[in-house]
């Protein structure tokens, strides 16, 4: 007796934890049959670009009365995806969400996503045919578009030129007229600058001995890569990152042009002469602050190159609302809103890829400095690294790279060390 | 006319033959009381502990794909990935050095500040809320000041220079990194256990220690053998709490360290959330929160057992 009413207490327990499962993982699949509520998940929090995007949201609520509401929910930047994907396992997920480039292969590839294609092709104006191939390429999968690369943004170096100045180096400007723009050039004249003033060199921003994705903003310009182009082939050890990354630790830890680990340093604050980081952050500048420059990335010893950092807004496949938010993204991406959010985005659309258009809306940069930087650099860069598994690749990578950035470290046996751990995932 | 006295029940008068015995005797009242009051209690942790609890055990035999919206069944799949994991040895070491770490740098301390701060001396009552408050600040912003002040060039290094000493890297050493966490950690909760120890040793009879002093002992001789036996349930309270905190530590280790440098710092709960959460491998996930109950179970009930030889009396 006693022992019936234990295994009826079990499976009233496991009942339990079945429908909360099904909660969970199921994430809302039944279809409210009232005005939809929209909800989109983005990872900034600035006024100026939730002001558009609800701007753009309520143009668009004018004529669909099927859309109740659309909310635009930031999420810290730093946990952005972890987040995310709890809210998705927890039944929470949005109807839509903008993907880090790292973060893509998985979405893609997961079909956590819904198909675009004919969602955007059929939108009245849309000029699908507008879209850069080379911007769509990360979010397809089977041919099909799995999200829209809201944002394609090269890197590019922003200069104080009143440290580089009085640190009595030409600067970038000067040595990019000379043909002498290169990365040796560049961390020497970050060095004295950094020397002279008694602050930072060259920050390259976000990277802090841990975000090391970020460095491939300097590797690519010795032709290195974290892994193959097919994903399966570690790149680590290879001898042009050897060679990028041989370079690196010197100009860390003897030439110390960079900032060492555990030293924080804020270019628009004033506090390094020179950092590499995206256009999208030209809005930290302050108005008579300092004089400044945005510079492409300098030449590697394999010649120019470009390095670009891409976001996505894709439709979650599990959306009650799937439906509506892919006609909202279509409106919110349209030709139009497009040239919108260029002032903050960097569009995929050829037709608004010219100084003049970019101009308009980003009053702090130069035509020449679009066309050098962002334009430039969205025809030739390569996306950052991004792979299947990323969140794990990328902490192996992390935790493998964590003794390079020790002054007497063997730079070979680290990378070696890092291709042993990250190995086996590749090859998955 | 007789009329019945109802507070003279059958237990003293005895059942009367041929009447039925009532339902809601005193004793049956005071069941039902009792029960109303733990109901809520029972109903939190049957939803809050048990549940969950159950939930995890189903959710470890499972692979549960976030992304693709699969949940399959895979069975002891992940207690065979659990023991075929690189990582585990170097996680639970490190979990193991940051509670012996933890415990014994808060306990001592905690003690020590109880002792001098039980003194009757002025300004006691200052150093008691200057040692406690760090109690009552929140966790997360706490860990982050304490993140500038590790820095290469923070507050603790620039306060070595100025005495000529060039202070480590503190986060970014396989060694100092966990030094570091524990460091934080302790300050933050040894005021707790300080309070805790204060309240014990003031139960101490004063008469033992003078009796002590008439025979000789020494202030070093008394404390062993009077003031540690006398506070020792206090000392298994604060050290199974302190074990326990030690387990579940993830917010230090996310602001300051992350994990690293390597793997030096990835104690097991942040382990977890990083299979979890931030690889997507919930099932494995929970398999490793099993570890976890399991090996904080097991530790609880070690104490527990333990205090019969050293604790020298219980109520």
């Amino acid at each position: 007796m006693r022992a019936r009413k234990a295994l009826r207490g079990i499976a009233v327990a496991l009942a339990g934890a079945l429908a909360l499962t099904a909660c969970g993982g199921g994430g809302g699949e039944s279809a409210d049959n009232g005005p939809a509520k929209l909800r989109m998940t983005v990872w900034s929090a600035n006024e100026a670009h939730l002001k558009l995007f609800n701007e753009i949201a309520d143009e668009y609520r004018k004529s669909h009365p099927d859309v109740a509401e659309i909310k635009f929910d930031p999420l810290p930047f730093d946990n952005y995806t972890t987040t995310l994907t709890t809210q998705i396992a927890g039944g929470n997920a949005p109807d839509l969400a903008w993907v880090f480039e790292n973060s893509a292969p998985d979405f893609v590839a997961s079909g956590a996503l819904q198909p675009l294609d004919d969602t955007l092709k059929k939108a009245e104006g849309y000029q699908y045919d507008d879209l850069s191939p080379a911007t769509l390429k990360l979010w397809q999968n089977d041919g099909k578009l799995y999200a829209y690369p809201f944002s394609t943004s090269p890197f590019g170096v922003f200069v104080n030129t009143d440290m580089v100045k009085k640190a009595g180096q030409k600067t970038p400007a000067e040595l990019i007229a000379a043909g002498q723009w290169t990365w040796d050039n560049a961390l020497a004249t970050a060095a004295a600058a950094g020397a002279k003033s008694g602050k930072a060199g060259l920050v390259i921003r976000d990277f802090d001995y841990k975000g090391w994705d970020n460095l491939s903003t300097f590797w690519t310009g010795w032709g290195a890569q974290a892994w193959s182009e097919d994903g399966k082939t570690c790149g680590f050890n290879s001898p042009e990152m050897v060679e990028a990354m041989t370079t690196l630790h010197k100009a860390t830890f003897t030439q110390k042009a960079l900032p060492g680990p555990g030293t924080t340093a804020d270019f628009f604050a004033g506090d390094s002469a020179m950092t590499v980081t995206q256009i999208s952050r030209a809005s930290l500048l302050k108005d008579g602050g300092f004089g400044w420059d945005l510079v492409p990335l300098p030449a590697g010893p394999k010649g120019n190159y470009a390095v670009v950092g891409q976001a996505g807004l894709g439709v979650m496949k599990k959306s009650p609302h799937a439906k509506q938010a892919a006609d909202f993204l279509a409106f919110f991406t349209n030709p139009t809103n497009s040239a919108k959010l260029a002032q903050f985005f960097p569009p995929p659309r050829q037709s608004q890829l010219t100084a003049e258009t970019l101009a308009k809306t980003n009053p702090k940069l130069k035509p020449e400095q679009l066309q050098k930087v962002v334009i430039d650099g969205i025809t030739n860069g390569v996306v950052k690294p991004s792979h299947a598994g990323q969140a794990e690749l990328s902490q192996q990578v992390r935790a493998g790279l964590d003794p390079l950035w020790q002054p007497n470290a063997d730079v070979k046996a680290v990378l070696d060390g890092v291709c042993a751990k990250i190995q086996p995932l590749l090859a998955k | 006319m007789t009329q019945t006295d109802t507070r003279v029940g059958p237990a003293t008068a005895g059942p009367t033959p041929g009447r039925a015995r009532p339902f809601w005797t005193t004793r049956r009242r005071d069941q039902l009381t009792g029960y109303l009051f733990i109901t809520p209690q029972l109903l939190g942790s049957a939803v809050f502990v048990i549940l969950p609890l159950v939930l995890v055990v189903w959710y470890s035999l499972h692979e549960w794909n976030v992304l693709a919206g699969t949940f399959d069944f895979v069975g002891t799949d992940n207690y065979q990935a659990l023991a075929d994991d690189p990582n585990l040895g170097a996680v639970l070491r490190a979990t193991g050095l940051f509670s012996v770490g933890l415990v014994v740098f808060n306990l001592a301390l905690a003690l020590l500040l109880a002792v001098l701060l039980n003194q009757k001396l002025r300004g006691t009552i200052l150093f008691r809320t200057l040692f406690f408050s760090p109690v009552v600040v929140s966790l997360v912003a706490w860990t982050i000041v304490w993140g500038f002040l590790l820095q290469d060039n923070g507050g603790l290094n620039s306060l070595l220079d100025t005495v000529g000493v060039d202070g480590p890297n503190w986060l970014r050493g396989e060694g100092t990194a966990m030094l570091s966490v524990i460091v934080v950690q302790v300050f933050k909760n040894v005021g707790l256990n300080m309070v805790l120890f204060l309240a014990a040793l003031q139960g101490v009879p004063a008469e033992l220690y003078e009796a002590a002093q008439v025979d000789g002992a020494s202030r070093l001789r008394q404390f062993w053998r009077i003031t540690v036996p006398l506070i020792s349930p206090t000392i298994m309270l604060t050290s199974i709490i302190t074990v326990v905190g030690s387990l579940q530590v993830f917010a230090q280790i996310a602001v300051l360290t992350q994990g690293g440098p390597g793997t030096s710092t990835t104690v097991l709960v942040y382990y977890l959330y990083q299979q979890a959460f931030q690889f997507h491998h919930f099932g494995y996930g929970a398999t490793l929160s099993i570890v976890l109950f399991a090996i904080v179970l097991a530790l609880t009930v070690l104490q527990w057992q333990m205090r019969k030889r050293w604790v020298f009396h219980e109520s």
